[in-house]
């Protein structure tokens, strides 16, 4: 049975990855079980200079998810060099940075940064929707996406995943954006603009009244739009939103994915990620599948 | 270190109505809690609700690999919980909380509870009752809402109890035993009012703090960076889970 697929460039022994900001730098989920687990980890949002973040309440539960808007506190892209990334490397599995800035000379800053490093790829980060400046604003027209990406490219040897927002019309746009501009894959999605109303207080629940809404809530929405993205674009896709489990990540590679992450699912269960790729090799042994590469796209429309 | 145990309920008790203590089956989570320490619980197998709610260690019993913890039904989660029998396994995360009591080394040791906050303040109180003088203060609305009185008798070496509506608040009574029973440390948890009366008293009268916080999470154990708190003077935010959820007074912004 094979498992190893190729995202983008990047090696990994199975499709299941950590996904950003909810895996931090790696530490806090090796005390559960060995990285080597899974195919690779994704970098909590990182930045060329720390970042506080904003005020609580930054989370929120919702039906089936949540609502986070933690405004990407990190500790800076030198931290994350000096202190996280000597010990994240001797963990066997495939380093994915995270990449976010607030304008484009910050991104091309960072990358310059990144690529001097020993990591395996940078997710660009062009979708987050709890910061003031930058990330989302590049992320929803397709000259945002390939002006920015196309930029980064110039600077970055390393493989580039783009990472796509939801909250735009038509996402093959973005897609086409991200791969005319030379990236090696996209990721998607991104939390979904949200808000939730406490109707006591008449106030939002989270301090910063609106989050990114992620959880098995937003799958639906999500393998859709993995499904016309991997359509669009050639480049591969590492689809997520809602996966928590082995027959998720199965439905996500049926829609076009390459790899898939898994996000809110570990804040739920920390073992999620390592369960989710036990029962992807289940089900490949209960319908004979050789190569786990043959089902990515294979869903079979309705005529 | 943390890990999962589907933990058997082998004892449930009602404390008042709406408040439970559970005793699970749960020897390795109970192994390695230190006084202060909290647990996650998923409440369902399904997906709804999502996110595992966090509950503090009331006690532990090693020998018997026995932990317990205490709570009040609010909404959905601790709903689901309560309707938990005998016998039934409970999917438990912990211990966990980086950040608990410290209290080698005082004593003369002040403890302040108020409300449902003071379920964490047991185990403390037992263990640091060994070693010192545990003087503690437990503050009730009023009569009807008194709870685990006998018990904290048990683990205390003076016990006052006050009623919101009959003695005032529990700090005042705290206030005015500073001196003559020479308190070196604090230990507080309760509604954020007392926490920040605690706080102001501490900065007072210049003596040692700790306070125990609650904020909305996400993981539990570090990775999402949900459960800010902000730290005093910097725009700085630690958190809940993982520098807490015992904080020194002084260093944070309430
Ligand atoms: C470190 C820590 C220790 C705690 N210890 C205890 C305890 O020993 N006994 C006890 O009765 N309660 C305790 N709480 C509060 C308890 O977590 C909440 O009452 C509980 O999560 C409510 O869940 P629910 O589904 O019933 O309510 P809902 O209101 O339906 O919950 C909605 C969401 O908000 C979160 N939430 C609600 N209230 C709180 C709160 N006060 N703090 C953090 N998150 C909250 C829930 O976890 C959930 O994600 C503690 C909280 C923290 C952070
Ligand atoms: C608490 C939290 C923090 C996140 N932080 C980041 C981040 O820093 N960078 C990023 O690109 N995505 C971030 N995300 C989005 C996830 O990586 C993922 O795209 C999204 O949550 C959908 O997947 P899920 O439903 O499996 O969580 C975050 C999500 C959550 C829940």
């Amino acid at each position: 049975m094979n498992t190893n697929i190729n995202l983008a460039g990047i090696k990994m022994k199975n499709p299941i990855v950590l996904a950003s900001g909810t895996c931090g730098y790696g530490r806090e989920l090796d005390t559960f079980f060995e990285l080597n687990k899974v195919g690779g980890l994704i970098t909590k949002g990182t930045t060329l200079k720390p970042k506080d973040g904003n005020p609580p309440s930054r989370i929120c539960e919702t039906p089936s998810g949540l609502i986070n808007s933690i405004g990407l506190q990190n500790p800076g892209v030198d931290h994350f060099i000096q202190y996280d990334l000597p010990w994240l490397r001797k963990q066997d599995t495939a380093i994915i940075v995270n990449a976010c800035g607030s304008t484009i000379e910050e991104y091309i800053e960072l990358c310059k940064i990144l690529n001097e490093q020993d990591i395996d790829g940078v997710e660009l980060n062009l979708s987050c929707p709890n910061v003031k400046a930058g990330c989302l604003a590049f992320g929803t027209s397709y000259e945002g996406v390939k002006e920015v990406t196309s930029k980064v490219r110039k600077v970055l040897d390393k493989p580039l995943i783009v990472k796509l927002t939801p909250n735009i019309t038509d996402i093959t746009e973005s897609a086409r954006g991200a791969e005319d501009a030379g990236a090696d894959g996209i990721s998607l999605i991104n939390t979904l603009l949200a808000m939730s109303i406490n109707i006591e207080t008449k106030k939002p629940y989270l301090a910063n009244n609106m989050g990114g809404l992620s959880g098995p809530a937003v799958r639906p929405v999500a393998v859709r739009m993995v499904y016309q993205a991997a359509k669009a674009a050639r480049i591969p896709v590492l689809g997520m939103g809602g996966a928590i489990n082995g027959k998720d990540v199965i439905e996500f590679m049926m829609a076009g994915a390459t790899a898939v992450a898994i996000g809110s699912g570990t804040l739920r269960d920390p073992f999620a990620s390592v369960k989710a790729a036990n029962e992807v090799e289940q089900f490949m042994a209960k319908h004979k599948i050789k190569d786990i590469n043959s089902i990515i796209g294979s869903v079979q429309l309705h005529g | 270190m943390a890990s999962i145990v589907l933990a058997k309920l082998v004892k449930k008790d009602i404390i008042r109505s709406d408040i439970f203590k559970f005793s699970v089956h749960a020897p390795e989570i109970v192994n390695t809690t230190k006084p202060g320490q909290f647990i996650e619980i998923q409440v369902s197998d399904e997906v709804e609700p999502f996110l595992r709610r966090p509950i503090s260690v009331y006690n532990v019993d090693k020998e018997n690999g026995i932990l317990e913890f205490i709570f009040e039904v609010r909404g959905i989660g601790t709903k689901i919980l309560a309707k938990k029998e005998e016998g039934d396994n409970i999917d438990i995360l912990g211990p966990l909380g980086w950040g608990s009591f410290n209290y080698e080394g005082y004593k003369n040791i002040a403890v302040l509870g108020g409300g449902i906050g003071i379920f964490p303040l047991y185990e403390l109180c037992k263990n640091a009752k060994n070693d010192a003088n545990v003087h503690t203060y437990l503050g009730f609305r009023d009569e009807r809402a008194v709870m685990l009185e006998k018990e904290f008798k048990q683990v205390s070496s003076s016990l006052t109890i006050t009623l919101d509506n009959v003695d005032g608040f529990a700090i005042n009574k705290l206030r005015d035993d500073l001196e003559a029973k020479n308190i070196d440390i604090i230990f507080a948890c309760g509604p954020l009012g007392m926490l920040k009366a605690v706080q102001e008293l501490a900065k007072e009268k210049n003596i040692s703090c700790q306070i125990s916080l609650e904020e909305k999470m996400g993981c539990g154990f570090g990775v999402c960076m949900g459960c800010a708190v902000k730290m005093v003077n910097s725009s700085y935010y630690k958190h809940v889970c993982k520098e807490g959820p015992v904080f020194e007074a002084s260093e944070v912004e309430i």
